[in-house]
């Protein structure tokens, strides 16, 4: 039986202490002298959230079938353990065999939103590693990072030894076999990230040196070390139909965000939402084989027992073969008490009456993303939804008997008037009126519209990468006038608007684009106390204010400030296929509010071409 | 069809909640290909009743949860279909078929077999533990403050304990009253056992282990007068599938 790291006496003491013993259903076990290489794999943030990431149960399962690899899991402590952990000086530990973090070769830490950040540093504390790359010792594990804030890495790459820029499946048996060579041949850790700098897709901070201008913006983002090419390429899966993808995952005990199998039925997105980096850095589109999702769908559901299946992609409804998979998965599916769920579909007529095949009409809601409230203001963000789109896909829904609907929007795009902003408003009035269209007899009670907007947060690799982000002032001011609109509106009884906190939003902008000097920052902020930054009850702006002063940082370089078009980014050394010249174009039709048309309509030429497959290449033969 | 399931719970497992153990279930049974029934409705949903919720960190030998079934296989492979697809820890023991009539596991239960281990570093200072604790049990009342939501009361511990002793290794062995009618847990003997001895009991002293899970059968003549009542473990009230 396992021996556990924490005693009795912790764990009783604890909230939900099942988030750190492991043992779940389909964990992987494995004789530790059958393993040469031992992966902890890490997701920054509590175990709920840490179990319900897709990501991190594929490469479970990839390394897990690799010869004499043996990946656990490890998650940020809860801080009633980090509490403890600290005070008792107990060293972070894996799930699986419960050992220190520190006894791994290698530390894995994938990296899905920005506010994480102090959770990565919590994870280096308290497994005993030092926060600094350049200060860890020869038998400290390799620390990598992956995920979507690695396109732009420079705000946290003084704490990595690598960054795997792109999808995960490709290069990590050859950085393994690299390993292992490196260790049979008894050279360095510098030897050994030498090596791996010259692999595929990967960035070793160390190896490039930054120099500024007297403005604060890059001069010049070079290799330092002979052999480490200038840009680096992410690396991508061209055949999502012929790739590892996990059978058996894990099923937590304690209820986790995503409860449920998750099927990702392709990558990528055609769209181009100018604001959208998932729909440039996922680039070309890739869909899987129904084959491929229907075996997967059957192994899956079996293997776990969940009651509920997930599609999953950026958007659904562009997925050639939507129709026939769900008919398969209705039918197959009937009698068995499971649930379908499709988040990001586009609301029709086909998907009303999927969704009115598998959801509660009652219970669920509509969903649509404008992202912006007027059309001048959609048509900068390349947003092709237009009014009548909404209007007409709620009149079906509200004909089919839905009367909830949920919008969302953002605030503080670049060129936003005043008009674009109360039309966030007037938007919402017209979906309610749209529903008391329908004779009176005919109505299921009441409508109920609730409005909600983020703020508007430029991310690297987008077209509106060099757009100034609004200072907290005015995001809250905008905010102001959205909600006095709405309180005009006429059926303004049945309209609810939600705005986000532009604390969070102002920080997130900040590490988005943020370069090397952030590092001190977060350093700062974690060394006074700042941990669970993504967690409202836990992030402090006053804390991020008064580092950024000790460090002295002007926050308003990073955030609010229009970049030129011709500014070296933190970024730029990195090659998504998107080339920087496609952004440019695209900032300039968002500035004329010009539509692009998206992938499947005509080829924008983003440079994605050079991947050699997917949309690029579909009815091209 | 109702199916009584009898199950453990030892090890790193014990540290889950119970409400937990019930969604562990419910895709426990699909992964084993049970024949479940399912409730009607867009959120169908499994017919399920536990005996008696465990408490976190608390291990069991007999833990019980009644399910309803379309079809069924024997109880010998249900059992080994269900223990292919389990965790370490949590292995079911019994799979036995209740008659229709049959009151479910939560409404029967009456009495509960727990083991209690004092962790070396807790146990009390006083010398002869085991007469203490006959002396103690030889009491005719135990009273003690119990906090409820609203107040403190006093509640006599003594009938609700239908039998104790301590082994010669010095685990404590209890029957004690459980259910939603007076249910008594075995942390509040071992407190008052303390307090007898005029000591101070840690709240992390004990190793408690549920052992068995006991309901009261009640047969009936022919007119429907009770000619006998019996208290007998919950697996006992079902029949072995063939």
């Amino acid at each position: 039986m396992t021996n556990l790291a924490l005693t009795d006496e912790i764990l009783m003491s604890i909230d939900k202490p099942a988030r750190y013993i492991g043992q779940e259903v389909n964990m992987v076990k494995k004789d530790l002298n059958t393993v040469d290489v031992r992966f902890a794999m890490c997701f920054p943030d509590v175990y709920e959230i840490a179990m319900s990431h897709l990501g991190i149960q594929i490469l479970y399962d990839m390394f897990n079938n690799m010869e004499g690899v043996y990946c656990e899991r490890v998650y940020s402590p809860w801080t009633d353990l980090d509490e403890i952990m600290r005070k008792d000086n107990i060293p972070l530990f894996t799930l699986e065999t419960q050992s220190p973090v520190k006894d791994m070769d290698f530390l894995g830490i994938t990296i899905q939103y920005e506010m994480c950040y102090t959770n990565i540093l919590q994870i280096l504390d308290l497994s005993n590693i030092a926060l600094l790359a350049s200060d860890r010792a020869e038998d400290d594990p390799i620390v990598i990072g992956g995920g979507p804030c690695t396109y732009n890495p420079e705000p946290i790459a003084d704490f990595f030894d690598i960054f795997y820029m792109g999808e995960g499946e490709t290069q990590y048996q050859a950085l393994i076999d690299l390993y292992r060579k490196n260790k049979a041949n008894n050279c360095s850790r510098n030897d050994f990230l030498l090596a791996a700098a010259k692999l595929p897709g990967m960035y070793v901070p160390k190896f490039y040196d930054v120099d500024y201008n007297e403005d604060g913006t890059i001069k010049s983002f070079m290799p330092n070390t002979e052999g480490v090419p200038t840009t680096v390429t992410k690396e991508l899966v061209m055949d999502l139909s012929d790739t590892v993808y996990p059978e058996k995952p894990l099923v937590p005990y304690i209820k986790a965000t995503q409860d449920r199998v998750v099927l990702e039925i392709q990558r990528g997105c055609i769209r181009g939402c100018r604001f959208c980096q998932a729909g440039m850095i996922y680039r070309p589109v890739r869909e899987r084989s129904i084959e491929f999702l229907k075996d997967k769908a059957i192994k899956m559901l079996k293997n776990t027992g969940h009651e509920e299946i997930s599609l999953s992609s950026l958007s659904s409804s562009d997925y050639s073969k939507l129709p026939e998979l769900m008919d398969f998965l209705i039918e197959e599916l009937k009698g068995k008490g499971v649930n379908i769920s499709l988040p990001s579909l586009r609301v029709d007529a086909f998907s009303l009456d999927v969704m009115s095949k598998v959801q509660d009409i009652k219970k669920s809601s509509l969903t649509f993303a404008p992202e912006a409230g007027s059309q001048r203001m959609r048509n900068v963000i390349n947003k092709g939804l237009t009014v009548e789109d909404i209007l007409n896909g709620c009149s079906l829904a509200f004909n089919g008997g839905w009367n909830k609907v949920k919008l969302y929007f953002m605030l503080g795009l670049p060129t936003e008037t005043e008009e674009d902003m109360k039309a966030i408003a007037e938007l919402s009035e017209l979906v309610a009126e749209k529903y008391y269209e329908i004779p009176k007899s005919e109505r299921n009670g009441k409508v109920m519209v609730t409005a909600s907007s983020s703020f508007f947060i430029p991310k690297p690799f987008t077209p509106l990468q060099w757009a100034p982000m609004c200072s907290k002032d005015e995001f809250q001011r905008r905010a102001y006038v959205v909600n006095d609109r709405m309180k005009e509106m006429l059926n303004r009884k049945s309209l609810k608007y939600n705005y986000h906190d532009p604390d969070v939003s102002i920080i997130e902008g900040l590490l988005a684009r943020g370069d090397r000097k952030i590092s001190k920052v977060i350093m700062k902020v974690y060394e006074k106390g700042g941990i669970y930054d993504a967690w409202g009850e836990y992030f402090n702006y006053d804390r991020w204010l008064e580092a950024l002063d000790e460090a002295n940082i002007d926050l308003d370089f990073y955030t609010t400030r229009q970049r030129n078009l011709d500014e070296i980014f933190p970024w730029d050394f990195i090659n998504t296929g998107v080339t920087k010249e496609f952004l440019k174009r695209e900032w300039n039709n968002a500035m004329n509010e010009q539509v692009s048309p998206n992938c499947k309509m005509k080829c924008q030429g983003c440079g994605a071409t050079m991947f050699k497959g997917g949309i690029c290449f579909e009815d091209k033969n | 069809m109702k199916i009584r399931i009898k199950f453990t719970k030892t090890g790193p497992i014990r540290y889950i909640g119970h409400l937990d153990v019930m969604r562990y279930f419910q895709k426990l049974n699909r992964r084993a290909d049970i024949d479940v029934k399912y409730s009607a409705g867009f959120s169908p949903h499994q017919i399920m009743s536990f005996a008696a919720p465990l408490g976190v960190g608390l291990e069991s030998y007999g833990e019980y949860v009644d399910i309803e079934v379309n079809t069924t296989i024997s109880s010998k492979d249900a059992i080994e279909a269900l223990n292919a697809a389990s965790v370490e820890g949590i292995t079911v023991t019994g799979y036995v078929k209740l008659n229709d009539s049959a009151p479910n596991a939560m409404s029967c239960v009456v009495a509960a077999d727990y083991k209690v281990k004092i962790k070396d570093n807790y146990k009390p200072a006083a010398s002869n533990i085991k007469e203490a604790f006959e002396e103690f049990l030889r009491q005719s009342s135990i009273v003690v403050e119990k906090a409820t939501k609203k107040s403190v009361m006093e509640v006599d511990l003594r009938p609700l304990i239908f039998d104790a002793y301590m082994d010669d290794n010095g685990d404590f062995f209890m029957k004690l009253s459980t259910g939603s009618a007076q249910n008594l847990k075995p942390e509040l003997v071992m407190d008052a056992f303390y307090k007898y001895l005029g000591e101070e009991m840690n709240e992390f002293a004990l190793n408690i282990t549920r052992l068995e899970v006991y309901g009261q059968n009640i047969t009936k003549d022919d007119s429907g007068n009770i000619i006998n009542t019996e208290i007998i473990p919950l697996e006992k009230f079902g029949e072995i599938i063939e």
